[in-house]
């Protein structure tokens, strides 16, 4: 049917691209807050330059984040109107109470934020980017609620031919979310980490603002390092939970056919789903078991026994995903992360040995990996909802139950065009601004910054 | 009262504080490039609503999830149905969003005039399609017995609906140059104050056209209070015409305010307790009953809106009320 198949574009693309914004919303937020504070508190005016700096990067981006978000809102109901009819008593109220709790704050406190400079006490000020970052991650709990309720459905019965909220503490207390959403948090404050020192590196390498750089490098490489850990081992927590909570998930994103006791790690394969094998494949035997039980000796369930397992629950189907992207989705988002732990490592050795700045190579691989958390965070996505397949809500309704059957193909090529094509110009817009930006650096501060005036407690000293 | 019907006055208090912000949020839009002879006239027009336009937004947005969480099936019939014009809307809101954040961020005259068009146009054409989709709403349109929509993207488009839409577009054309006399100073004010008298005009005769043929079209009048209503919000504008006349400025902005208010409910008050009419058959509206969520449902939503409301209406009055200064050419920030 060619409309699912253009609505599922629409909707990846769509999601993906909100979802560009949205980590380094999260991440940033927090720490321009920090900056901002460490200026309110210690008087240095460096921090009020810090805070300005990111803070100009932050608005172009946060922007973006907010006018793509709306087309998510209104989505549901466009190309997915009876998943809206099947799912709105549940889903639709965690979509109103992040407008409610999160939405509101946000825009009305940044807007207080952005123009009160001189208008409100410094205090107040301070005050306003905190709510600001407060309610962004508040309203990525609520959504991850919407989401994790697809992926498992809690509190609910089926009446009145639809999905109905029975438990609304059990909704906002799914297991899932405890998994998905310090996942997709630590995943923004790892890109926001990112993000700063890249743009420092670049500064560093050229020896252009150095003493400013030099500062949002030091806490960019801190941020990053213990976030980058704790999201890695939220990570791994998360793939145990899959295991037991979407076993098919884990099977195909580990692309294990045959239940196997104890089961290897695929470190790359060569995928043949029509015969459901894998025609070639580098293994690490017991892996697999000793990272989902931790227990080398136990059994993982592959992916044809769990779809007899469906077919008798089910009814007769296809219930495996496409096993070959969620393959290689999961590999790159790790191999990304992994990636980016050894360049803040190897950055973190230098600086300590004090050498950071005369080896200016790992500076361009700071600044070269700027794509990676990106990368991660797309792909980490199409792990969980192409994993997912052919469920939209597990075990509930199928994606083709949920496309809206009075939006023809015609309609759905125009929004799809649309939107891609303003999505990119507005990208090319974006990219402009922040790379200008950039090259300024700090506008208001000297090239090399007298001392500070007011020594007092900084973060560093 | 019956929940569903406490959350049908709740979705109409949610579109009067939409309409009603981005009322004037729209018209200042639309008023940019006719009132902002220079860039920095343009930039004062714009920080007007600079620090508040985000926010004005997430009423509409939380007005959308409200009819999500609460009636869930008129979000996925109308939001289905309305497929070409809400894209069309979200494209306008992308742009325009965008904009205000990215015009004056570089210098180039080119970059800035394709913005403040953007702006223009980004905020002419969802005033524009909010009137005609209201007018639709009520005057009805082909829904089946399976509450899917069946029409095309120009059974929408009917005298009745491009009036309502003209109506609303020169009503919050007018709303915003209404706000600009309260907050910009000097010749601006007088400008803002030339553009209302002369949006008044035809605003006033669409206004009376859309009345005129509700009684044609739509089953409004036959609910008395909703007549009533409607007929007191022309009188309003009126009002808030002579008032502008009259160089009383905050006068005329609270009646324009009204109008708004004013029309919003008499519109869901006549179609109340449906929120969708049928034109194929009064029996497949959608109505309080056979859309809402469940009782559930409801009562977890009414007990979150009920406290969270209010303590948003107290901030961003608040805010509102931080920056109620007129904005002059020394504090620009967009
Ligand atoms: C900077 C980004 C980033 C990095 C380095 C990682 N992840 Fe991740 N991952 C995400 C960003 C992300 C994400 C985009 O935020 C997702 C999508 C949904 C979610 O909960 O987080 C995700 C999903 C996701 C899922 C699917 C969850 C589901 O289906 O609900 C698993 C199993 C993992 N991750 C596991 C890992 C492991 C074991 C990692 C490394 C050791 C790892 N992730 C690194
Ligand atoms: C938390 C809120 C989210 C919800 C409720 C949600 C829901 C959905 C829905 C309804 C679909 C379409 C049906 C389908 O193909 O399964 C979908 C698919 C998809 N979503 Fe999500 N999504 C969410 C977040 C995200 C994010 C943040 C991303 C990416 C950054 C993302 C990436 C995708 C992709 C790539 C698909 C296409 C998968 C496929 O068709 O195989 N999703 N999701
Ligand atoms: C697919 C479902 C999603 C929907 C319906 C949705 C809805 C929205 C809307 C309407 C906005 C604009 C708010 C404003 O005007 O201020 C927005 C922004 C935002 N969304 Fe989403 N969103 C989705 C996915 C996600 C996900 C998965 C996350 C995070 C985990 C997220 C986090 C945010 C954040 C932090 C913002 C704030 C502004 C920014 O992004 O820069 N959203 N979203």
């Amino acid at each position: 049917m060619e409309e699912l198949l253009l609505s599922r574009w629409q909707f990846g693309i769509t999601t993906v691209y909100h979802f560009l914004f949205v980590p380094l919303t999260i991440g940033l937020s927090l720490i321009i807050a920090i900056l901002e504070t460490i200026y309110v508190r210690t008087g240095n005016e460096m921090y009020k330059q810090q805070t300005k700096f990111w803070g100009k990067l932050f608005l172009i981006n946060f922007a973006m984040g907010v006018v793509t978000g709306i087309v998510q809102e209104f989505h549901f109901g466009m190309n997915w109107s009876e998943y809206s009819r099947f799912m709105g008593d549940i889903f639709g109220a965690p979509l109103a109470l992040e407008a409610l709790t999160a939405f509101y704050l946000e825009s009305i406190f940044l807007g207080l934020w952005i123009f009160g400079w001189d208008r409100i006490p410094k205090v107040l000020h301070a005050a306003s980017i905190w709510i600001v970052a407060l309610a962004t991650n508040l309203s990525a709990f609520w959504i991850l609620v919407a989401n994790s309720f697809m992926q498992n459905p809690v509190g609910y019965a089926l009446r009145n031919g639809r999905a109905e909220m029975t438990d609304f503490i059990a909704l906002i207390t799914n297991p899932y979310v405890f998994y998905q959403f310090p996942h997709t948090v630590l995943s923004g404050l790892v890109t926001a980490g990112f993000f700063v020192l890249a743009i420092s590196a670049y500064h560093l390498i050229r020896k252009t603002h150095v003493d400013f750089f030099r500062a949002s490098f030091k806490l960019g490489l801190v941020w990053t390092t213990i976030s980058l850990f704790l999201l890695m081992g939220s990570g791994h927590a998360q793939t145990q939970f899959i295991a037991k909570a979407q076993p098919m998930k884990l099977a195909a994103a580990e692309a294990l056919w045959e239940t196997a006791n104890p089961a290897p790690f695929a470190v790359a394969a060569l995928i043949d789903e029509e015969n459901k094998t894998n025609s070639f494949e580098i293994k690490i035997p017991a892996m697999l078991s000793l990272m989902a039980n931790n227990d080398p000796n136990t059994p993982i369930r592959g992916i044809n026994d769990i779809e007899k397992e469906y077919i008798a629950k089910y009814g007769p189907g296809n219930y495996v995903p496409a096993v070959t992207p969620v393959f290689w989705s999961f590999r790159i988002m790790v191999a990304a992360g992994s990636a980016m732990m050894l360049i803040v490592l190897a950055a973190g050795f230098l600086w300590w040995r004090g050498q950071l700045e005369a080896k200016p190579c790992v500076l361009k691989a700071v600044l070269w990996s700027l794509p990676l958390p990106y990368i991660a965070n797309s792909t980490g996505w199409f792990v969980t909802e192409g994993g997912r397949q052919p469920w939209i809500v597990v075990g509930l309704q199928r994606v083709e139950e949920a496309v809206s059957p009075s939006v023809g193909a015609g309609s759905i090529w125009i929004s799809l065009i649309g939107f891609t094509v303003v999505y990119a110009l507005l990208a090319i817009a974006a990219i402009y601004l922040v790379q200008k930006f950039v090259r300024q650096g700090p506008v208001d501060t000297p090239v090399t910054p007298t001392k500070p005036a007011a020594k007092g407690a900084t973060l560093w000293s | 009262m019956e929940l569903s019907v406490l959350w049908f006055v709740l979705v109409t208090v949610l579109f009067i504080g939409f309409f009603f912000l981005e009322g004037f949020d729209y018209g200042v839009g639309i008023l940019l490039p006719v009132l902002g002879k220079n860039d920095t006239e343009r930039r004062v027009l714009i920080n007007t609503i600079g620090p508040v336009w985000d926010g004005n937004e997430v009423w509409m947005i939380t007005a959308g999830g409200a009819m999500f969480a609460a009636f869930p099936h008129v979000y996925a019939t109308m939001f289905s149905g309305f497929y070409l014009a809400l894209f069309l809307m979200l494209m306008a809101l992308i742009v325009r969003g965008v904009a205000f954040e990215f015009r004056s961020k570089d210098e180039n005259p080119a970059w800035r005039t394709t913005w403040d068009w953007l702006i223009f146009f980004g905020s002419a054409i969802p005033a524009l399609l909010w009137g005609v989709a209201v007018a639709n709403l009520i005057k009805g349109v082909p829904i089946n017995a399976n509450m899917q929509y069946v029409g095309t993207f120009f059974d929408l488009l009917s005298p009745y609906t491009l009036v309502g839409g003209l109506a609303f577009l020169l009503v919050f054309i007018f709303h915003g140059a209404m706000y600009l006399t309260l907050k910009t100073t000097g010749e601006m004010v007088e400008r803002a104050r030339k553009a209302a008298v002369k949006a008044g005009v035809p605003a006033a005769v669409f206004c009376l056209m859309l009345v005129g043929m509700t009684y044609t079209n739509t089953d409004l009048f036959a609910s008395t209070g909703a007549g009533i209503t409607l007929w007191g919000a022309v009188v309003l504008f009126v009002g808030a015409y002579a008032a502008v006349y009259a160089k009383r400025y905050g006068l005329g902005f609270t009646l324009s305010s009204l109008t708004i208010a004013f029309t919003t409910v008499a519109f869901f008050w006549g179609l109340f307790p449906r929120l969708m009419v049928s034109s194929l058959n009064p029996a497949w509206s959608l109505t309080i009953t056979n859309a809402s969520s469940s009782q559930y449902t409801l009562q977890i939503m009414t007990v979150a809106a009920l406290a969270l409301v209010p303590v948003v209406l107290v901030y961003q009055g608040w805010v509102y009320w931080t920056f109620r200064k007129r904005v002059t050419a020394k504090d620009l920030e967009y």
